[in-house]
């Protein structure tokens, strides 16, 4: 039953509660890095990776430290530090990794830190009821992959739609942000159809 | 240095939202209704003045190399202090803004304004700054709700407005959030462009 419980969080991430598009988290590297295909699926596997590891320390952090000594309230502090020190070294990695990748996400990479789909998930996973079970941890690192990938698959829809916007003919007026939102909106619209999704 | 147009600058100018786009998780997430649009630009606002004068303050200790995070610490402090403020004295409001005011921490209006501004004037320009610009995007964020609320609601600060109606939901979800900003980007855009000819 463990099993179900944990495919429905997944399911539940990626497409019902998909954090872009139905509960508008994380938007400025969703604006911002899907210009192309493949600097998105960089950013993508990066914000997948800062994700999990986020849920997994700041999880940890929650219910072994803030709550026996009775500082809950630190949250917010204590989950950014461990977000920013997570960001720093995926940085390192990928710069020695692979150069290309680290120059095309440019400002973006650091502002990893400032995406609030990464502090979301942290702090929804510390809401939604996974402190008093036995796979708390194993609940929260699944939302955190699901929360991951389904800011992924948002963000690939929409570099492939944008790079075929490079070449329509748009009213001037709606050049660059404007008819990135009603693409959004449109996205947006298609995922509530998964809100009828039983799972 | 002109006071003024330190303060001037975040309502229209360098708007945070409309010109700079930065900021835009919030808004379109909040601003479902005008109360809770004008709570977030309070809270925003407050932190936004804060962390602008202690990091005015502070400029010439911090260390360049390690600022962001320094200053990512004071607003979360900030925030913190917003965010019991807020569970003690208004709780339906901390509930209904839930995980967005946790969130303000990471609005990238606050902490670009301290990396862009505040980290190089003194106190006075840089409380001008915050003023403005939370302004700015509390004038943004307070139009926008206002349409997604009558249309998606049918409400305007709780009263509903025609009886009998059934409202758009969709506008108070996250497509008509999408829709209502595009419209206003368009608009202004339109402004621009007719300006300029």
């Amino acid at each position: 039953m463990e099993l179900k419980a944990l495919f429905v969080i997944l399911i539940s991430t990626i497409f019902i509660n998909n954090y872009v598009l139905s509960q508008i988290l994380g938007l400025c590297p969703f604006l911002g890095v899907s210009r192309k295909l493949d600097s998105a699926l960089g950013m993508g596997l990066a914000v997948v990776f800062v994700m999990v590891m986020a849920s997994f320390f700041t999880f940890l952090i929650y219910k072994f430290i803030l709550i026996p000594y009775d500082i809950a309230y630190l949250r917010t502090i204590a989950f950014i530090l461990v977000i920013a020190g997570l960001v720093q070294f995926v940085e390192m990695v990928i710069e020695n990794v692979s150069p290309v990748l680290y120059h095309s996400l440019g400002i973006f990479l650091p502002l990893i830190t400032t995406n609030c789909a990464v502090l979301g998930v942290a702090v929804l996973n510390t809401e939604a009821g996974f402190l008093d079970g036995n796979l708390g941890l194993l609940k929260a690192v699944v939302q955190g992959l699901g929360a991951g990938l389904g800011f992924t698959l948002a963000l690939l829809l929409m570099a492939g739609i944008r790079e075929r916007l490079e070449i329509a003919d748009i009213p001037e007026n709606l050049k660059g942000l404007p008819i990135t939102f009603i693409v959004a909106g449109l996205m947006a619209m298609a995922f509530l159809g998964f809100s009828g999704m039983k799972v | 240095m002109n006071y003024y147009r330190e303060f001037a600058k975040g309502i229209w100018e360098k708007n945070p939202i409309l010109i700079l786009g930065i900021g835009m998780c919030p808004t379109l997430a909040v601003s479902t209704s005008v109360s809770n649009a004008l709570w977030m630009t309070l809270a925003a606002t407050f932190v936004l003045i804060f962390s602008n004068i202690i990091v005015s303050l502070v400029k010439s200790v911090v260390p360049s190399h390690i600022r962001i995070p320094i200053f990512i610490a004071i607003i979360a402090t900030f925030v913190i202090i917003v965010e019991l403020t807020l569970k003690a004295f208004q709780p339906d409001i901390y509930k209904s803004l839930g995980i967005f005011i946790p969130l303000i921490v990471v609005n990238c209006i606050i902490l670009g304004r301290a990396e862009e501004f505040a980290s190089k004037n003194t106190v006075l320009p840089s409380i001008l700054d915050g003023l403005g610009m939370g302004v700015g995007f509390g004038l943004t964020l307070t139009v926008l709700a206002f349409f997604r609320e009558i249309l998606g609601s049918n409400r305007l600060f709780g009263y509903t407005l025609i009886p009998g109606m059934e409202p758009a939901t969709i506008m108070t979800l996250a497509p008509g959030a999408f829709f209502t900003l595009a419209m206003m980007l368009w608009g202004m855009n339109a402004m621009k462009s007719r300006k300029g000819r």
